[in-house]
């Protein structure tokens, strides 16, 4: 799974979300998501809340990692306007959504990054950064580890694997050593150390076309590994499944292996999963202020299925809570097994 | 049904079919090798490299399919793999020539 430019630089057909869906809606799979829904008595998905407004505040990153959902590189150039951030942080101020979860793209290249974790921080709400490691190492963003501790935001790394080599073939070339610098160096901050209050998680998932590992038994296998290693520390790891969009789309679609990999979701399908899945309790806004119902549906354009509030500006609790979740064959990565989400297994 | 191959990989998912011929001991099968494949005094990302390397003894290309899966999702690694794989080799390596003190047994036997 190496590296390759975005699909966007390629005028690849899948750069568009609707190819994608067309894509992934013409497998011949033996049961629909909605079908397997209405087995567990869930369809239609409503959300029970939102507890997580997640800003996807650009799809600009110093890397182009093989299974990016995002289709995420540095020749994306989708930013979220300032007027888009101030109306977040407005929604954030009056709402008593508790957390805000920054991510991208790398969200460290936004222009206000800082702004946007400074506002939410005097609000009290919960900070998540997405870090992809290697920003950190980047000459003019060399103080993102000090800043990210200093307003106590919670770090949540990509790091696929203990090792250098599934963790490059993934994400580029020299990914795996400038990440454990950037480990270290948050550890050295106090990140991921006992009592220190500052939460390092990593975020692992497959290098390739299968289910990611139990995710305890993985946290002990990556915590003796690194410390054995490299003596990196963090805090716990989540493991999230590939989903079939983007870049790991067209991955599965190169290797011949779409129908199979699909196919694996549905028979893993787990009702508890189902239960939990991340769209139920998050909000995803997309560097356009369009909203979703999560970071998945925004990279296939399926926004939010209630006509009156599908931009943040025109946030209405009442008419989001009332609505049903979009949902199609993707859907199938978030249930599969112990089911992934942005915050791990969920089941 | 086409009858060209002996190995097809999408036999692997018609496994269960085979219990259509004698259910209970289909569901006796199914219900101890999940139970042997549990986490146990054994990880199951242990089982798994076990099984793998059994696989290979045993030379079941549907068993080595299933447990290069079953490994990787269990968190191991190529290296890991390949090490189970080499001693797989190793014992059926050395099993073929510990039986040579057999042969020398023999020869002493005929010999003057
Ligand atoms: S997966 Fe993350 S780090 Fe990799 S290209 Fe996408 S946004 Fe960037
Ligand atoms: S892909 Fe999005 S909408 Fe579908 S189940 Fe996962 S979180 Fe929910």
């Amino acid at each position: 799974m190496t590296a390759l430019p975005t699909l966007r630089r390629q005028r690849h057909p899948l750069a568009a979300g609707a190819a994608q869906r067309r894509l992934l809606a013409e497998l011949p799979l033996s049961r629909s998501f909605e079908a397997a829904l209405t087995a567990s008595g869930l369809e239609p998905l409503r959300p029970m809340g939102t507890d997580v407004l997640q800003l996807n505040v650009g799809k600009r990153c110093n890397q182009t990692c093989g299974h990016c959902h995002v289709d995420a590189g540095p020749d994306r150039t989708e930013m979220m306007s300032t007027e888009v951030v101030d109306i977040c942080l407005r929604v954030l101020a009056s709402s008593g959504i508790g957390t805000l979860d920054i991510t991208g793209g790398a969200p460290e290249l936004h222009p206000e990054f800082r702004r946007i974790v400074e506002a939410a921080t005097r609000l009290g709400r919960r900070v998540i950064d997405r870090c992809n490691l290697t920003v950190t190492r980047l000459p003019n963003y060399r103080y993102v580890p000090g800043f990210l501790a200093e307003h106590r935001v919670r770090v949540v790394a990509s790091l696929p694997y203990y090792q250098s080599r599934q963790t490059d073939a993934q994400r580029g070339e020299g990914v795996f050593d400038a990440s454990i610098a950037a480990l270290r160096e948050l550890n050295a901050l106090g990140y991921g150390q006992p009592e220190s209050g500052l939460v390092l998680d990593l975020m692992a998932n497959p290098v390739g076309a299968f289910l990611p590992p139990e995710q305890s038994a993985a946290e002990r296998d990556w915590r003796r590994e690194l410390a054995r290693r490299h003596g990196v520390v963090f805090n716990s790891l989540l493991t999230i499944t590939n989903m079939p969009i983007s870049r790991f789309l067209d991955h599965l679609e190169r290797k011949g292996q779409t129908h199979a990999y699909l196919e694996k979701l549905v028979q893993a399908f787990n009702p508890a999963a189902a239960a939990g899945v991340m769209c139920r309790f998050t909000l995803s806004v997309g560097w356009d202020g369009t909203l979703y119902d999560c970071d998945f549906n925004q990279m296939l354009d399926l926004p939010v299925s209630s006509p009156s509030a599908r931009h943040i500006r025109d946030f209405d609790p009442a008419a989001l809570g009332a609505r049903a979740i979009a949902t199609g064959p993707h859907c199938f990565g978030c249930t599969a097994g112990a089911g992934s989400s942005c915050g791990g297994a969920v089941a | 049904m086409e009858s060209d191959h002996y190995y097809r990989d999408a036999d692997l998912a018609r496994f269960g079919d085979i219990g259509k011929g004698a259910p209970e001991l289909w569901e006796k099968f199914r219900a101890w090798y999940d139970a042997v494949f549990a986490e146990g005094a054994l990880s199951a990302r242990e089982k798994a490299l076990i099984a793998l390397a059994v696989s290979h003894s045993v030379q079941c290309p549907y068993c080595i399919d299933a447990y290069t899966t079953a490994c990787l999702e269990q968190g191991s690694n190529e290296e890991q793999m390949t090490e189970a794989v080499h001693v797989a080799a190793a014992i059926r390596g050395g099993a073929s020539l510990v039986h040579g003190v057999q042969m020398r047994n023999h020869l002493e036997r005929l010999g003057m």
